[in-house]
């Protein structure tokens, strides 16, 4: 019940605790978050204004599982080709064999992740109706085209035996094609105006063929003989460090933006992927004799994969969230050209006084 | 038709006018058959909306600051020869504040500005749309067709401006048209049919700039310096907006970036270095083979 008057004097009997001042609180879809002017500048965090603290971008409307999941599946089936293939080629059966199902079976879970999103199988159809360069999730659409009834006749052929001529021929087209499906999913996530995914536009790929190389390796140590496995633990290996160093890089370059990588949730699985990703290298370079411990290792290295996707996911998503990762490095930028716009006109200017200083001193 | 056929239309929304009335809310809604998406008090100011989404595609910011009232005085930057505001004969009363002197009174002011889609002349969302749901118009705007959306939702986080969203109920993704269908019929849209301010300015897109060039030289001479437009340069970062917006404050203030970017400007650096990615993998894959026989 309301106890206030307006009065000619202004308002009388307010309760005080309703005194609402300007900009002093923002709320929005129930949690209480301080105004931006009014919230806890950690030491090195910048100045901004917003809306009321409210997100520039709109939310990411893919959900994590379906989408990470995605990710991880298509890298690991990409990858896992590409060791088949060169197992095959280089007469290592035990190896090539299990890394065929994985491939089949990683991009059918993908697949139906992707329709999963979409709703109905219906939609993933209806992708193939263009092929649009400027889209990657329609380039990456007609990859899948390619790519999955290669994976699929390999695996099937060397399921069945039936074949056999054609099956490696698929095999060795599914790993031609996989390095192209487990890296076009870089730009998909980074052709988005989410900050944490498109200012790491450069690396991300990077992370995502080592990431992927890592799981796929660390699948062939799981199930290949130890005697076949060598390829697949120096791909361990090799994925591991090329995707610690390309996360490196990539945290380096994109400045505040990366925070989101460190904090939060994503932070957590980011850190947990590097400790498996590590981990599972280390079991691969030291636990070659053991079946055990590569059993062990490629275990590590799956789930830092996985980790990585989703980490990956939910710093973009939380990057979008917060209108700071979106609007500070833009008006860093402006702030930038503006500066060097006067640095440039005040430069035309001196040195037209100088050339009119010249011309009066010669005449 | 081409779109070099016809001129290219689009909204000029002149904040300094806006009185925050919502008509062009209301209107977008009932015109559009847009779903109510509920009338929540989002306990931040008059804001009941609280940004563009599916189903809210005419949006009213409100910003409460403390800064002086004087620069939202009516009739400021009057076209010369226009006519005098005019009493309305509303019963007059005291300000609130009014007798307890301007110090105690402090100083508050409201900008309001309705945000709606940009129809960027690079539109990130229609370079991203995997089925081609997204168009442009003979009219040079950005339309979705819902009978081709097929609810990837790879438009949402690839607008820089926060606009095109997904429904949840239906899993397509909805937004302005620019009122393609009044369009069509040589009719205005109905935001900009239903502002009783003519803060929202419907036409060719060159004569509003025109117009919206002179509009802020007014207000300068007037002495109000923050005035600015956005999204009215050709040459900015998404090639220049369809609709765009005579702002008081900084971008941000409003819900809006500083500088956006299309999206799709870096695509081929990202597709270099994916092609470059997965050559590695191709390369170190293949080195993995080499050498020893174990
Ligand atoms: S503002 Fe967003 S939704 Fe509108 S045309 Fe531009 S990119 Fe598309
Ligand atoms: S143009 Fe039409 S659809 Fe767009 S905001 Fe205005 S009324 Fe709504």
């Amino acid at each position: 019940m309301s106890t206030s008057d307006v009065t000619r004097e202004g308002i009388r009997g307010a309760h005080p605790g309703r005194e609402a001042l300007t900009g002093a609180v923002s709320t929005l879809d129930g949690h209480r978050r301080e105004h931006p002017r009014g919230r806890r500048i950690r030491r090195g965090e910048p100045e901004f204004r917003s809306y009321y603290d409210k997100p520039v971008l709109n939310q990411i409307v893919w959900e994590p599982r379906d989408i990470a999941g995605y990710l991880f599946l298509g890298g690991l089936a990409g990858a896992s080709s590409v060791l088949a293939a060169g197992a095959d080629l280089t007469g290592r059966p035990g190896l090539a064999r299990p890394l065929k199902y994985t491939a089949l079976g990683a991009i059918t879970g993908s697949v139906a992740a992707l329709v999963n999103d979409l709703g109905r199988p219906a939609r993933f159809v209806n992708m193939l109706r263009v092929l649009k360069w400027t889209s990657p999730m329609s380039v990456g659409s007609w990859i899948l085209m390619a790519y999955g009834p290669l994976a699929g006749a390999a695996a099937v052929s060397q399921a069945t035996g039936i074949l056999p001529g054609l099956g490696r021929a698929a095999a060795l087209g599914a790993g031609a094609v996989g390095p192209a499906v487990a890296a076009y999913t870089a730009p998909l996530i980074c052709d988005t105006a989410v900050p944490a995914w498109h200012e790491g536009f450069r690396e991300m790929p990077f992370v995502f063929v080592g990431s992927a190389a890592a799981a796929a390796g660390g699948m062939g140590m799981a199930t290949a003989p130890v005697s076949q496995a060598g390829p697949a633990r120096r791909a361990a290996v090799l994925g591991s460090a090329l995707e610690t160093a390309a996360l490196w890089r990539m945290e380096r370059r994109m400045g505040m933006v990366a925070e989101p990588y460190r904090t939060g949730r994503s932070g957590l699985l980011m850190r947990a992927a590097k400790a498996l990703t590590v981990g599972g290298a280390v079991g691969a370079l030291l636990g070659a004799r053991s079946r055990r411990v590569s059993a062990v290792a490629g275990a590590a290295l799956l789930a830092g994969s996985a980790c990585t996707r989703f980490g990956v996911f939910h710093a973009g998503v939380a990057s979008a969230a917060d209108p700071k990762y979106t609007v500070v490095p833009q008006r860093r930028r402006l702030e930038e050209r503006k500066a060097a716009e006067a640095n440039e006109s005040a430069q035309a200017a001196a040195s037209s006084a100088a050339q009119e200083a010249e011309g009066s001193a010669d005449s | 038709m081409t779109a070099g056929d016809r001129p290219r239309m689009g909204f000029f929304t002149d904040t300094s006018v806006c009185i925050g009335c919502k008509a062009c809310e209301v209107a977008c809604k009932e015109w559009n058959a847009v779903p109510e998406d509920g009338l929540n008090f989002t306990a931040m100011s008059f804001d009941n909306s609280g940004g563009l989404g599916a189903d809210t595609w005419r949006h009213v910011a409100f910003i409460e600051q403390r800064a002086s009232v004087g620069v939202q005085e009516s009739g400021v930057g009057r076209p010369d020869g226009a006519s005098a505001p005019v009493d309305l004969g509303m019963p007059a009363f005291e300000k609130p504040g009014d007798s307890a002197g301007a110090d105690e009174r402090g100083e508050f002011r409201w900008l309001m500005s309705s945000d709606v889609c940009k129809h960027c002349t690079h539109a990130a969302c229609l370079d991203v749309c995997p089925t081609g749901a997204l168009f442009r118009t003979e009219f040079g705007t950005v339309v979705v067709q819902e009978d081709i959306c097929n609810g990837c939702g790879y438009c949402v986080p690839a607008c820089p401006y926060g606009v095109i969203d997904k429904r949840e109920d239906d899993g397509r993704v909805w937004k302005c048209t620019l009122c393609y269908d009044r369009l069509g019929d040589g009719l205005e849209p109905a935001c900009a049919k239903a502002c009783p301010t003519d803060s929202i300015q419907f036409g060719e897109l060159d004569e509003l700039r025109a117009r919206a060039d002179d509009r802020v030289r007014h207000l300068h001479e007037a002495g109000i310096e923050s005035a600015r437009l956005y999204g009215r340069d050709p040459d900015d970062g998404v090639g220049g907006d369809g609709a765009f917006f005579l702002l008081l404050d900084e971008p941000e203030v409003y819900g809006l970036p500083p500088d956006p970017v299309v999206t799709t400007r870096d695509l081929p650096s990202m597709w270099r270095h994916a092609g470059a990615a997965a050559a590695v993998l191709l390369a170190g894959i293949t080195a993995t083979f080499l050498g020893r026989r174990r």
